[in-house]
């Protein structure tokens, strides 16, 4: 097999495992959660009895193994059980409750990716290129400013001149399935703008850092020696080589934007997967909170993992063995 | 054939090509500017290979890649002219110079394992250059880099260039990286010490392949090197060069049959430092039947059996890749052999550094080719020496002291240099260093990795005749790792050679140095530079009418 199949390979199974690992660890926290989900919904003057029924009923009386064994098992199968707020005649599933809220973050997310990924990118290399220039430190300013400014002070920033004083783009963010496309790309532009100045920051100087950092290496001054032009130099001889740092962080920040963002969702009301994981906690909606905490987990590990396997697959000492 | 569309200017021997006029650059550091080049003159003819020879800091590189325009980041021209073919190289607009730049000079770095582009095919990087500069398009640039590789004598030409750097010797990328600069046809190529880095058995068909190329194509060339009998070989006029300035000049075989200046005789000193040879039946050290490899990979060595007498030196000669090191590695316990012995005063030594006790460990030491990397940068001597007397000796306060000012003393160094930190220090100083610390544990035996290969010549013959000195006075052993032949003439008792991880022969140093030797000693031992200028003619001369 190829070496790099099998490091795939090794690394998708790992990553497996760690999920593996995560799903305890949450299943425990979460039953650790102080207080009672019962008692919680039925109020303080509940007796003992209807409490116990009500128990056995979403299935909060048999021991904790047994309960996590059932759960995992029918997470498997991509069965996620019932929300503890279902009634006789009004069955909610935890997947029906989830899945609008993740189309909305992913979509809010995609986005935003689509835009904060290239921008990021191309002024690194721009402000690489043009290092202690004029430009470069502009750039380097302007991105530290926005990384300093807390996320919901930066949404409130741009909702109140964007928005309130010249009335260019909508304030609220609030959608639903029925939302035309283009609409929809409307009412998210004030988060994407805020999420995009969130993350443009630190990969964009992660970029700039990686690509400056090679500029000392004997084959980049070969390659001014070859007569090679300044953005050639960094394009084709510095940039290849700096591939590894970069994904990282961007795998970063896009698990940021997908586990990250219920302060800018809640800023805008728009219903996405952090807001609905925040009611569940409060209204200890066990079912609910495990399975977001189990796809917040899931966006981690396989980020990290897309980034892993780029940062080898650009590395040709792995890609092409001897 | 592909060249014949390259434009190639008429190339008459004897007109001027390069003129630098007191050259000055300064270098920057630590905010401090000081002079690197302090008014040098050079004067380079059509079609002739001028060699810059001197040792590390002369200022020979600056001046090479000078001859470009072009100075290292921190560094800047502030004096002088340089003018190539009519050009002034100090006032040209940048991008005049940066066409000029590998089309009408190129150059040729000391480590092409570094020079490479990691991510880029060979044959990419070979004609980039010319593709990008619309001398040639691509498909004519593949076939001349093709020809270009097999005139080079690589093996496989056609398929070589397909390979990343990573994936081809060290030889081979230097060859790749001779036909890179040719691929223009320049007027001038900058070698900057393009062999030091090989084996002296690849040195010399990289030196022939280099040496041919250029005269084929008569190209003009500044040959860097510290390395006197190599640049005897290539150049037809030496300059050498001290803290910047120039110290003598003349045509190869002036000066190398009568050099006028003190400082380039004593460039050749320790080639003529020998030592008397002498032995014992007193063995210190015996390596028995020794296999050894990492992981469960190929052996690295291969049964294996030293042995090293008391107070004498045995030198471990061979090729990078052919287990000294490993067998260093052995002996100190570093990695357990997976077959045979290790002998320490009659007694068997354990095989892992774990199980050895303290007094086992003091009575073995070693030291590093690599002062810089052996020392730790944040320490100063005090805490260097001060540890293993600490260690070994339980010695504390004002005896410790004592004994390390004892011990700099021992290694020529003033009681001064004890709150010094390594980057204070020179790199001869911080080997003594090295020396002192194997020394303060008063061991019988020292492992001494290469400790020579990484200083300049008179440096190295400073520290050889400091540990014959020391062998003398404290009947030390060394065990002697080197890769060249003129450091063990100087310091040897007895040679091993091996190659391979087998040990080929050995003996007494006389023996082993005389004929007749076995196939692979003669290689080794005909593939090290001469100081005479025909050395490379008549061994390629000789090779040739032995395969025939």
């Amino acid at each position: 097999m190829h070496p790099l199949a099998r490091t795939i390979l090794q690394r998708l199974g790992l990553g497996l495992m760690t999920l593996f690992i995560v799903s305890i660890v949450i299943f425990s926290m979460v039953s650790w959660l102080p207080g009672d989900f019962a008692k919680a919904i039925l109020g303080q003057a509940a007796t003992e009895e209807t409490v116990a029924a009500f128990q056995k009923e979403i299935g909060l009386d048999k021991p904790p193994v047994q309960r996590y064994v059932e759960w995992v098992g029918n997470v498997v199968q991509g069965e996620f059980g019932s929300s503890f707020a279902s009634r006789v005649g009004y069955k909610r599933t935890v997947a029906e409750l989830i899945a609008p809220r993740l189309a909305n973050t992913l979509f809010l997310a995609s986005l935003t990716a689509a835009i904060a990924v290239p921008l990021a990118l191309a002024l690194g290399i721009l402000a690489a290129l043009y290092r202690n220039s004029l430009f470069d430190r502009i750039v380097n300013s302007v991105t530290l400013t926005t990384i300093s400014m807390p996320e919901f002070f930066m949404a409130y920033l741009l909702m109140l001149f964007l928005s309130v004083k010249l009335s260019w783009l909508p304030g609220l963010a609030s959608v639903d399935a029925e939302t035309e496309l283009l609409e929809r790309i409307t009412r998210c532009a004030l988060p994407t703008l805020t999420l995009t100045l969130v993350i443009v920051a630190h990969m964009m100087r992660m970029t700039r850092a990686a690509i400056i950092n090679l500029l000392a290496c004997p084959y980049i001054e070969m390659a001014r020696l070859k007569g090679m032009s300044k953005s050639r130099v960094i394009l084709r001889h510095a940039l290849p080589n700096a591939w590894a740092p970069i994904v990282n962080v961007v795998a970063f920040n896009l698990a940021y934007l997908v586990v990250g963002v219920v302060v800018v969702e809640a800023v805008f009301t728009y219903p996405g997967i952090g807001q609905l994981m925040v009611d569940a906690v409060t209204a200890r909606d066990i079912p609910v909170v495990q399975a977001c905490a189990l796809i917040f987990a899931a966006t981690y590990i396989m980020l990290n993992l897309t980034a892993d396997i780029i940062s080898i697959a650009t590395n040709p000492r792995l890609l092409h063995p001897r | 054939m592909a060249n014949d569309n390259v434009k190639r200017p008429t190339r008459e021997k004897g007109e001027i090509l390069l003129e630098m006029r007191d050259l000055r650059i300064e270098g920057e550091s630590d905010d401090v500017w000081h002079q690197i080049v302090k008014g040098v003159d050079l004067t380079l003819c059509r079609g002739e290979v001028l060699g810059l020879i001197g040792e590390s800091g002369a200022g020979k590189s600056t001046i090479g890649i000078a001859a470009m325009g072009f100075a290292h980041p921190g560094c800047r021209f502030n004096g002088g002219s340089i003018t190539f073919d009519g050009i002034d190289l100090m006032n040209a607009p940048e991008e005049v110079k940066r066409k000029m730049r590998g089309s009408r000079i190129s150059y040729v770095a000391q480590s092409a394992a570094a020079s490479f582009n990691p991510a880029h095919r060979l044959i990419d990087q070979t004609i980039e250059t010319e593709t990008q500069q619309g001398i040639r398009d691509t498909q004519a640039s593949i076939a001349d880099a093709k020809d270009l590789y097999s005139r080079l004598r690589l093996p496989n030409p056609e398929a070589i260039g397909f390979r990343y750097p990573h994936q081809v010797s060290g030889g081979q990328l230097q060859r790749v990286m001779t036909a890179m600069a040719m691929t223009c046809r320049p007027d001038l190529i900058i070698f900057d010490e393009p062999t030091t880095a090989l084996d002296v058995t690849t040195q010399v068909e990289v030196l022939a392949s280099i040496r041919a190329i250029v005269e084929e194509f008569h190209t003009a060339a500044i040959y860097i090197t510290h390395d006197l009998a190599v640049v005897a070989q290539m150049a037809h006029r030496i300059m050498v060069l001290r803290h910047g300035k120039l110290v003598e000049e003349a045509p190869t075989r002036e000066m190398l049959a009568a050099p006028q200046d003190a400082y380039t005789r004593s460039l050749w000193a320790v080639r003529k430092l020998a030592k008397e040879e002498s032995t014992t039946y007193d063995l210190i050290l015996k390596v028995e039947h020794v296999d050894a490899a990492y992981g469960s990979a190929v052996k690295i060595l291969d049964d294996v059996s030293i042995s090293v007498p008391r107070g004498r030196t045995v030198a471990v000669v061979g090729e990078s890749g052919s287990g000294k090191s490993t067998l260093a590695r052995v002996v100190t316990g570093l990695l357990p052999p997976t077959k045979g012995s290790v002998k320490f005063n009659g007694a068997d030594l354990p095989p892992a550094l774990a199980q050895r006790d303290k007094e086992s460990l003091r009575r073995i030491q070693m030291i590093y080719q690599s002062p810089d990397t052996a020392l730790n940068p944040r320490q100063r001597v005090y805490d260097i020496i001060g540890r293993p007397l600490t260690f070994y000796h339980n010695l504390r306060g004002k005896a410790l002291k004592d004994r390390i000012v004892e011990l700099l003393k021992m290694i020529e160094l003033d009681e001064s240099y004890i709150d010094r930190l390594p980057g204070e220090m020179s790199g001869g100083q911080k080997q003594r260093i090295c020396i002192a610390r194997a020394l303060a544990a008063e061991p019988d035996l020292i492992i001494c990795d290469e400790v020579t290969s990484a200083l300049d010549q008179i440096v190295q013959e400073e520290i050889l005749k400091l540990l014959l000195r020391l062998q003398a006075e404290f009947e030390i052993s060394y065990l002697f790792i080197t890769h060249d032949i003129a450091t063990v003439r100087a310091i040897a008792d007895e040679i091993v050679v091996m190659n391979q991880g087998k040990v080929v022969q050995q003996g007494l140093k006389t023996k082993v140095l005389s004929p007749p030797h076995p196939a692979y000693t003669e290689l080794l031992l005909s593939s090290v530079p001469e100081m005479d200028p025909d050395w490379l003619t008549n061994l390629l001369q000789k090779r040739a009418a032995k395969t025939k």
